[in-house]
């Protein structure tokens, strides 16, 4: 069975090291939740690719099923599920998000 | 229909009963609620487990009724 909806995710997962699904884009986005995971991003100065879900109905719908999460935003790096706002925002003010994405090579290196 | 706050207590309870459930009601318009949620059914669980449990407990009304839950869950020190 092929679902050309979880191909397509797949390929956008895999289009870039670090991926974020939200409501809206990154220089504006349309709910707190994204806001906030887009903030620490850039925080940390990682390039990331926004998914505006809003304009994609099946992406918006497929995502939930795909990472097997009821919620947006979602982040993914090198293409492994990492969480959602909250999840992302207890890792960075524990520390751990600067680590992961400093070991798998997409933080570059604070002077 | 947005989901009460006491009945988000009442379900994680239900799934947890040893759980501690602090339930704020952020922004005050009975809409979008933050939930910090401690038991030891998290213990040895990754961050995503546990609050893949929450959504779970909450009976897939996460994301749907339940619009915004910022959730923080812990194992009991």
């Amino acid at each position: 069975m092929t679902n050309p909806t979880a191909e397509r995710i797949k390929g956008i997962v895999a289009s870039s090291d670090v991926v974020l699904f939200m409501k809206g884009v990154p220089e504006a986005p349309e709910c707190g939740f994204s806001a906030s995971v887009v903030q620490i991003l850039n925080g940390l100065k990682v390039p990331f690719k926004g998914v505006n879900v809003l304009v994609d109905p099946q992406v918006r719908e497929g995502i939930k099923s795909f990472s097997d999460w009821p919620t947006i935003p979602q982040l993914y790096v090198k293409g492994e599920f990492l969480g959602g706002a909250d999840i992302v925002r207890a890792m960075f003010q524990e520390g751990e998000l600067t680590t992961l994405l400093s070991d798998k090579g997409v933080l570059t290196a604070a002077s | 229909m947005a989901m009460a706050g006491a009945e988000i207590e009442r379900l994680i309870k239900q799934a947890f009963p040893d759980a501690q459930v602090i339930i704020v009601d952020l922004k005050g318009d009975g809409d979008h609620f933050g939930a910090r949620v401690t038991s030891g059914a998290f213990t040895g669980k990754s961050r995503i487990q546990q609050h893949k449990m929450v959504y779970e407990a909450l009976q897939g009304q996460m994301g749907g009724a339940l619009h915004a839950l910022a959730l923080e869950t812990s194992a009991p020190k």
